[in-house]
């Protein structure tokens, strides 16, 4: 238990590692630590961030969705009220076009009936005539007979 | 029980010597000290190579250990022997942020060396009492033809008061430049002699002036001998308790040696923690102006 050099020694050598100590370890170490910290909090307040703007993403596409609904149910009723004018107006088309068919149709009906009226008529009359002049032919001068064969004709 | 001749006090005092260099005064000639006698009689002109040599390479363990870390030091995620470092940093970090409450980039890493060196220092207690001494012991013997009883050789640095007081008194007189630095001289000399007794008549306070200094000059010159002394006598005495039980018979010494150590771990790292606290306290009331 001498006090002896040892002490200057030792006061030397603790004078030498704090230096050290003080040069090249606290700095980088406890920097590292405040880095590191630094580091986290960016982290964290990122992750905040991020949250915030998936939060505001859903929103966004919350109302881009109801707004393509909406676009959609236009767009499904405008296309229902075209198809209803597309059929209205085929349907008006097509039953012009059958009044006007049936019209000619009468017509020709009419026109065929009034010829076949004329050629029966002058059958019916022929035949008449012939039957007459068959019964007659003897009595009656065809000449007079024709004649009233003809107002005959005409009164038919 | 080490050499088979010995007696128990010759034991105890041949564990208690430290292996000394030094001037012999007889002679005037350097040279290591052969007994205890002649260790003593050398003085202050003498050095303990044992204290001197595992304080150096328990410090060397220190910063090769700490540097490496803070030269790879990451912000990323940690390894293991770092994150198990800055544990302590931060621990230290924290302790002289509660105490010290000024601005010094010195107080902090002189806190982490005298911490974990401390710790490292008293952590040789741990150690086997004869183990290292006995490797010493046959080296002696087998190559430098020594003998056996003149090889001295104490592995705990901090059972040795010149360790101890070498860190305490640097820390005063780190205390008293920053005293002086912080306060001015009057500042400080005011400190020593117009408290703790004070009288707002001029003549009174002339008269307190010596009673004043005595008490501060003494509290002054406590503190670096406490902080020396608390440190050697805690670890001396655990050092000693170590001896005794190594006088036992062989097969009874763990039943005693086994539940010193378990108690002596938390002795090892209580006392390294207020050593450093002591020290970031004194630092502090260095720095502390006007308050007094």
């Amino acid at each position: 238990m001498n006090i002896n050099l040892t002490l200057i020694g030792q006061a030397i050598s603790f004078a030498i590692f704090v230096w050290f100590c003080m040069k090249f370890v606290w700095p980088p170490i406890t920097s590292a630590l405040e880095q590191r910290k630094k580091k986290i909090a960016d982290g964290l307040s990122a992750a905040e961030l991020g949250e915030q703007a998936l939060e505001k993403a859903k929103i966004d596409v919350d109302s881009k969705l109801s707004e393509a609904k909406s676009e959609a149910k236009n767009i499904i009723s405008m296309a229902e009220k075209r198809q209803s004018d597309i059929l209205d107006e085929a349907n008006v088309k097509a039953s012009e076009e059958t009044s006007k068919k049936l019209k000619l149709a009468e017509q020709e009906v009419e026109q065929l009936s009034m010829r076949l009226k004329e050629s029966l008529k002058k059958d019916v009359s022929k035949l008449v005539v012939e039957g007459a002049e068959m019964i007659l032919k003897k009595e009656i001068d065809k000449s007079v007979h024709d004649k009233a064969i003809q107002d005959l004709v005409t009164k038919i | 029980m080490a050499a088979g001749a010995q007696t128990g006090s010759e034991y105890i005092k041949h564990h208690l010597t430290n292996w000394t260099f030094g001037k012999d005064p007889s002679d005037g000639v350097w040279k290591i000290a052969e007994t205890a006698q002649q260790a003593q009689e050398m003085g202050f002109y003498a050095i303990h190579l044992d204290s001197m040599g595992w304080s150096v390479a328990l410090g060397f363990i220190f910063i090769l250990l700490f540097g490496l870390v803070g030269r790879k030091a990451t912000t990323g995620v940690p390894g293991g022997l770092q994150n198990s470092i800055e544990i302590v940093i931060e621990f230290i970090d924290s302790n002289v942020r509660d105490t010290f409450s000024h601005t010094n980039k010195l107080i902090a890493p002189m806190a982490l060396t005298a911490f974990v060196w401390v710790l490292l220092m008293n952590l040789m207690d741990l150690v086997p009492v004869d183990f290292i001494p006995q490797i010493a012991t046959y080296i002696g013997v087998h190559f430098f033809a020594m003998d056996p009883h003149h090889v001295y050789f104490k592995i705990v640095p901090t059972t040795d008061p010149n360790v101890t007081m070498g860190m305490s008194l640097s820390v005063f007189f780190l205390a008293l430049f920053y005293s002086i630095k912080n306060k001015g001289v009057g500042g400080f000399v005011g400190e020593l002699t117009l408290h703790p007794f004070t009288s707002k008549n001029l003549l009174i306070k002339l008269i307190l002036i010596p009673i004043n200094l005595f008490l501060e000059g003494v509290s002054l010159l406590a503190k670096p001998i406490s902080h020396g002394l608390r440190l050697f006598g805690n670890l001396y005495a655990g050092e000693m308790i170590f001896i005794l039980i190594a006088l036992l018979p062989l097969y009874a010494q763990w039943t005693l040696s086994v539940p010193w150590a378990i108690f002596h771990i938390l002795v090892i790292v209580l006392q390294a923690f207020i050593f450093m606290v002591l020290m970031v306290v004194y630092m502090n009331m260095a720095h502390d102006t006007g308050d007094h």
